[in-house]
């Protein structure tokens, strides 16, 4: 019901919006909740486990009950809480959680089969059978019990993430907050102020005070308007700080468009925002407590401070005829505030004995609320005193329990809050978050005028760790009430009296944890899981362990809380993984020649973060391997052409390069003439092969390195902790250059005829022999040349800046067609390189070592290199050892397969007889057989022998031919021809 | 967590890349024996309290530093670059 | 015989425009990176000083002017963006052309450092990096060098191969600054 007079809504600006089909009309400023209270819907929900019917129980973001599903389609959003969604012109929200609607809900059925649904009662009842659990009773217990669904489509809109730094955080713009963040922007520090709510001012907006003799509102945008206008203030309406982590960095999300139906393009609806802050001043408020009586969950019993907020910030009674009921002055601060508002109090319930009473409104002293009665909403609660019980017509009853500092943040960095018994709350353990200081409510300080203090306070002393002075500041006039409470948790009686109102956990299921022997807190939780909701506790977690103390016969204090980790309140993954979907999710790096290979009809396949074309399909080819065969067969007989730039090139330069490269290749680089280029094998200090590649030495100091494509980011890596942190006496540099030239392979007998058709001064065998290397002009470009193959062929890698590499990338096409020849992908490559036997990162992955792979002399004796101790370890060279060969299929199987394993021919194919592994396998066009590489044990030494391969996961299994895995011309000949 | 380069000062741990122990800085000689090797390439603490570990800083300057951490505190004690810790 | 044609690492990708904010390639000449030898900074410094009007910048620092920069590029390095390096240079340090492996672009604008903000981990606010200011880091997933160069310009380096993931990240952030007014 609307109250007139009261509330910061704009009653010029009507707003409708729909709600479970009913379309509704509210004002500018309200929440979806604030708005159904105004239009008398009290029903908003159902609960998790036995639908019961219920409304808002408080007024932000620890709204346990009023979660609502607000838009359709891709984009619809479940769980969203109706205290924090602000209503728009043209805003859907549906309830959840019910079947077929929100007043009629079949699933309610459990409500009745509650005395069989206590806590644990899914353990115990769902053990048997084992199979049972995943295919029927979990998916059965989750459609009855639940939230609200996502739309299973992708999600459409747009989130973002962000960073921010500043001198101070200032979390909740509170009394204390605002105190403290004026102190330290008038001081000259950089100042965010961050407030989870879409209007800064905290309960300075929801209660009837006054400050400095103004309206709480009107000092609030005095304040704001002051912070506002300096440069070094950012104010973050809007934005919850979600956790504290370490060295002053804390996550913020901030709600960006969930409050408007008019998205432009591009705008995010949320933004992840990391804030990195020299300080920061908690004060982030209370939480009320309710109280735990029987069927206290009924839609119209609320907390007695979110009663006061729809009143006095949204101008709205959630009743006509009101109850109060609770254990501090709150009571009568509640009373007050609806007389005033000409909302006729029928009785106050006050669980001391000594609390004032009233000339305005009946006060029951040492009264309890001990039940509620309704169908669907509150329509009368029974008061127990000592004299007897007697029923009192109501439809809204307003409960206080006390209220809980929000303690949760100083908690994120394994902190333990503090038990203060004169308010009988939690409070934050001083330094239990490194650079906080906690202040106000959430510290405590219950009182206006204490909030203000204690803001100002931690400003000043934040500011002097800091070493900025600023004027000394008055603290404003404000209310400066003491705070006097008895415990008051949960009223005894039969019946379900609930805590955890989200999970549906009540005072009986804490009982029965301890009855069975869950005493620990932590047990408890989980057993009942109380706090385990999207609330995760907020509203229940203290009163539960209270209850839980209580039976354990334990004190709070000893019982202990459970663990507040972040987030504060939840975050959508999809803000927290912001902009990484789709091509965010990495960079995308391409060659230059990728729009020339993608324009011929080129498959791109991803290497690394490189995009490398598949093959090159030519017309009439229908498959990869026509094209495929082609291609090699095309390199063998002609001249092919492939883009190897992706390729790492590091330069290495200075007077101790040949020095490095001894100490990182095993073998040697220092005896390598100017203008030639050797094959280098990188070990792991603990003896196995880290990469391999060829290094061309350009000059007496100046080398040039080739790492594969996939490693070369851990080589680079490798080289400068070789160099910084074993050898940092040596004079010398290394550049990545990967990036600077485009590279592209030439291979095949005509690959020296292309050449020549390009280069400005022609080359022959006698001053480019294999492995020679060094500048060569082409068409008037400086370039590189190096005689060098990957295919056994006679063949090249030619290099000129990446800035030339498409125009050069589309002449060698052409020359090379002219010639027979043309293009070779990825597909053609690892066929060329398999005939020859030649390796890549498929055998040398990590458990094989130079012996392994047939180049055991390769580690020079005449020096120490990284990893040549350890690869002397007698285990590495022993009989048995798993070393590379190649195999022919002989049997009526053709097939070879990756990954499959070997067996000796009569052996039963089981893991105790295992012989080895096949690691890269291709069909060879050149050979017309299917040929495979593999690790055998003592493989070199049984070159003729059959073995069996078996792959069990494909069912196939081949007999084999140990060979030489040099499958083509052994001898090496084509390539120096 | 914020680690600081003693380039470029305190930056975001995501521009960092972790090695391990900083031990792997204390290579022995090539004679130095099997216990020496073993223990430097494959034994290492797990200390609950001060450590001592190597990072690069990919993301940023490249330079591999040593930094000292509390493991139980979570803080940040000290960095320094590994080419000076080693020569 | 043809002629090989150059093409510039952005080509087809910029410039773009969006709101206040612009992002447009920048041709910034010849890019060398440049390492002193041991014990050779100082005359480096000196050499460079005479040869291109520029000292050696120290860490997180760029020296000189548009057309002729020396950005402090990393643990060793520098990079002399604009000139080809004299040959007085080669004395006293590794000398790595590096023209064509870095994309160079000048984000614009009022809300730029928003923008940056956005994908750079980095503290950007005025105070803390301004002109003669450099810093190495990342952009979104890629490393980078950002440079402010005016007070709501940044020139931005990342690897040539990755343009088309440094456009897509930025775009997103343009628009998503823009959007908020």
């Amino acid at each position: 019901m609307r109250v007139g007079g009261k509330g910061l809504i704009d009653r010029t600006d009507p707003v409708s919006f729909v709600f479970d089909g009913v379309t509704y009309s509210g004002f500018q400023g309200d929440t979806l909740a604030s708005a159904l209270l105004a239009n008398g819907v009290r029903l908003m929900g159902r609960s998790f486990k036995y639908h019961r019917p219920r409304g808002v129980l408080t007024a932000g973001s620890e709204e346990p009950n009023a979660l609502v599903t607000v838009g359709a389609g891709a984009a619809q959003e479940p769980n969203v809480r109706a205290t924090m969604q602000e209503i728009y012109p043209g805003l859907v929200a549906r309830s959840q959680n019910r079947w077929p609607s929100l007043s009629l809900d079949l699933m309610a059925v459990n409500d009745l089969a509650s005395p069989f649904l206590g806590a644990g009662f899914y353990y115990k009842t769902f053990m048997w059978p084992k199979s049972f659990w995943e295919k029927l009773y979990e998916p059965v217990i989750r459609r009855a019990a639940g939230l609200g669904a996502l739309s299973g489509a992708d999600n459409a809109d747009t989130y973002e993430s962000a960073y921010a730094f500043c001198d101070l955080l200032v979390i909740g713009a509170g009394p204390a907050g605002l105190m403290a963040a004026l102190q330290a922007a008038r001081a000259g520090a950089d100042v965010i102020l961050a407030d989870e709510n879409s209007r800064m001012g905290g309960r300075l907006l929801a209660e009837s005070f006054e400050v400095d003799g103004k309206p709480g509102p009107v000092w609030v945008d005095a304040v704001l308007a002051e912070l506002g206008a300096l440069d070094n203030v950012r104010l973050m309406s809007r934005t919850t700080i979600a956790g504290a982590y370490d060295q002053g960095t804390y996550a913020a999300l901030e709600r960006v468009g969930h409050h408007s139906g008019r998205r432009t393009g591009g705008a995010p609806l949320e933004t992840y925002w990391r804030i990195v802050a020299k300080r920061s001043i908690l004060a982030a408020g209370a939480l009320e407590r309710p109280v735990a009586f029987r069927n206290n969950d009924r839609p119209g019993i609320m907390t007695a401070g979110a009663v006061r907020a729809y009143l006095n910030r949204w101008g709205v009674s959630p009743g006509r005829n009101v109850t109060v009921f609770g254990n501090t002055d709150d009571i009568h601060r509640t009373a007050r505030d609806l007389l005033d508002a000409g909302i006729h109090v029928a009785a106050v319930i006050d669980s001391r004995h000594d609390g004032p009473l009233s000339d305005d409104y009946p006060v029951l002293r040492g009264a309890h609320v001990c039940d509620s009665s309704g169908r669907k909403g509150l329509e009368a609660i029974t008061v127990r005193r000592a004299s007897g019980e007697e029923r009192i017509q109501t439809d809204c009853l307003a409960m206080t329990g006390g209220w809980n500092p929000s303690v949760h943040l100083t908690c994120h960095m394994n902190g333990r809050p503090t038990w203060q018994r004169e308010i009988e709350a939690f409070v934050p353990t001083p330094g239990a978050v490194p650079g906080m200081i906690a202040a106000g409510a959430c510290n405590g300080a219950f009182s206006t005028a204490a909030c203000l203090r204690q803001g100002a306070t931690a400003a000043e002393e934040t500011l002097t760790e800091l070493g900025f002075s600023g004027p000394e500041m008055a603290i404003p006039r404000a209310e400066d009430a003491p705070y006097v409470i008895t415990p008051l948790w949960a009223v005894p009686g039969k019946g379900r009296a609930w805590l955890d109102f989200q999970n549906d956990v009540t005072v009986k299921d804490v009982k029965q944890a301890a009855t069975e022997n869950f005493r620990s807190v932590e047990h408890m939780k989980r057993y009942t899981t109380q706090g385990m909701a999207t609330d995760q506790g907020k509203n229940s977690n203290v009163a539960a362990l209270a209850v839980l103390a209580d039976a354990t016969g334990r004190g709070i204090p000893e019982t202990g809380t459970t663990t507040f980790r972040p987030p504060y309140a939840p975050i959508a993954i999809a803000a927290l993984g912001a902009g990484a979907e789709g091509q965010g999710f990495r960079p995308q790096r391409f060659t230059t020649s990728h729009s020339a290979s993608v324009n011929r009809g080129a498959p791109m396949v991803e290497a690394g973060l490189w995009y490398r074309p598949s093959y090159f399909p030519e017309a009439g080819e229908t498959t990869w391997r026509q094209s495929c065969d082609r291609e090699v067969t095309m390199v063998r007989e002609a001249v092919g052409i492939c883009d190897v730039s992706t390729l790492g090139k590091i330069d290495i330069q200075g007077p101790d390069a040949a020095e490095v490269l001894d100490f990182v290749y095993c073998n040697m680089f220092s005896s390598l003439k100017v203008g030639r280029v050797r094959y280098g094998l990188m070990l792991r200090e603990d003896g196995f092969v880290m990469d391999d590649g060829t290094t061309a030495r350009l000059a007496d100091t100046h080398y040039l390195m080739t790492t594969t494509t996939a490693a070369a980011g851990d080589v680079m890596k490798h080289l400068e902790f070789v160099h910084q942190g074993l050898r940092p006496e040596l004079d010398v540099s290394f550049t990545s250059v990967t990036e600077h030239w485009a590279q592209f392979a030439v291979a095949g007998p005509k690959s020296r005829d292309l050449l020549n058709g390009l280069l400005d001064h022609p080359i022959d065998d006698e001053s480019w022999p294999f492995m020679a290397c060094g500048p060569v002009t082409v068409m008037g470009v400086q370039g590189r040349l190096f005689r060098i193959s990957f295919s056994g062929e006679h063949a090249y890698e030619i290099a000129v800046p990446a800035r030339y590499g498409a125009s050069l990338f589309d002449i060698l096409a052409e020359k090379a067609a002219a010639l027979g020849g043309g293009l070779y992908g990825m597909e053609a490559l690892n066929v060329l390189r398999i005939e020859k036997g030649f390796i890549t990162h498929a055998e040398i992955h990590g458990r094989t070592t130079a012996y392994d792979i047939g180049m055991g002399r390769m580690v020079s004796q005449k020096k120490d290199c990284i990893g040549k101790t350890m690869s002397e370890r007698p285990g590495l060279e022993q009989p048995g050892r798993e070393r590379l060969v190649g195999l022919k299929p002989i049997g009526e199987s053709r097939q070879l397969l990756a990954g499959a394993h070997l067996y000796d021919e009569a052996a039963e194919p089981v893991r105790v007889n295992d012989q080895g592994y096949v690691t890269s396998v291709c069909f060879s066009p050149t050979l017309g057989s299917m040929l495979g590489l593999a690790f055998l044990a003592d493989g070199p030494d049984r070159h003729g022998e059959v073995v069996k391969m078996v792959d069990h996961l494909r069912g196939v299994t081949t007999l084999c031919e140990v060979v030489n895995p040099v499958f083509f011309d052994p001898e090496g000949g084509r390539v120096r021809g | 967590m914020r680690i600081s380069c003693p380039h470029c000062g305190e930056r975001d741990r995501r521009e960092f890349y972790y090695r391990g122990a900083a031990v792997d800085l204390e290579r022995p000689a090539p004679d130095a024996g099997e216990a020496a090797w073993d223990d430097f390439v494959y034994l290492r603490d797990n200390p609950a309290g001060v450590t001592r570990e190597l990072w690069y800083h990919e993301g940023g300057c490249g330079a591999w530093i040593v930094v000292t951490r509390d493991t139980v505190t979570h803080d940040m004690l000290g960095s320094e670059l590994a080419s000076e810790v080693s020569a | 015989m043809g002629e090989l044609i150059a093409k510039t690492p952005c080509e087809g990708l910029l410039p773009l425009n969006v709101g206040a904010i612009s992002l447009h390639e920048v041709d910034a000449g010849a890019i060398y990176s440049v390492t002193p030898f041991k014990g050779h900074r100082e005359a480096l410094s000196q050499v460079l000083k005479s040869a291109h009007g520029m000292t050696c910048p120290a860490a997180n620092r760029a020296t000189g002017k548009a057309g002729a920069r020396a950005i402090w590029f990393g643990h060793s390095a520098i990079m002399l963006v604009g000139p080809t390096p004299d040959a007085s240079l080669f004395e006293h340090a590794a000398i790595v052309d590096q023209s064509d492996a870095w994309a160079v672009v000048r984000l614009e604008g009022a809300g730029a450092e928003d923008v940056l903000a956005r994908l750079v981990p980095v503290d950007l606010r005025p105070a803390h990096f301004k002109r003669g200011h450099t810093a190495r880091s990342l952009l979104f997933h890629m490393t980078a060098s950002i440079t402010p160069v005016g007070d709501t310009a940044f020139q931005i380096m990342v690897f040539r191969s990755m343009v088309g993931s440094l456009v897509h990240d930025l775009k997103r952030a343009m628009e998503g600054v823009a959007a908020r007014g």
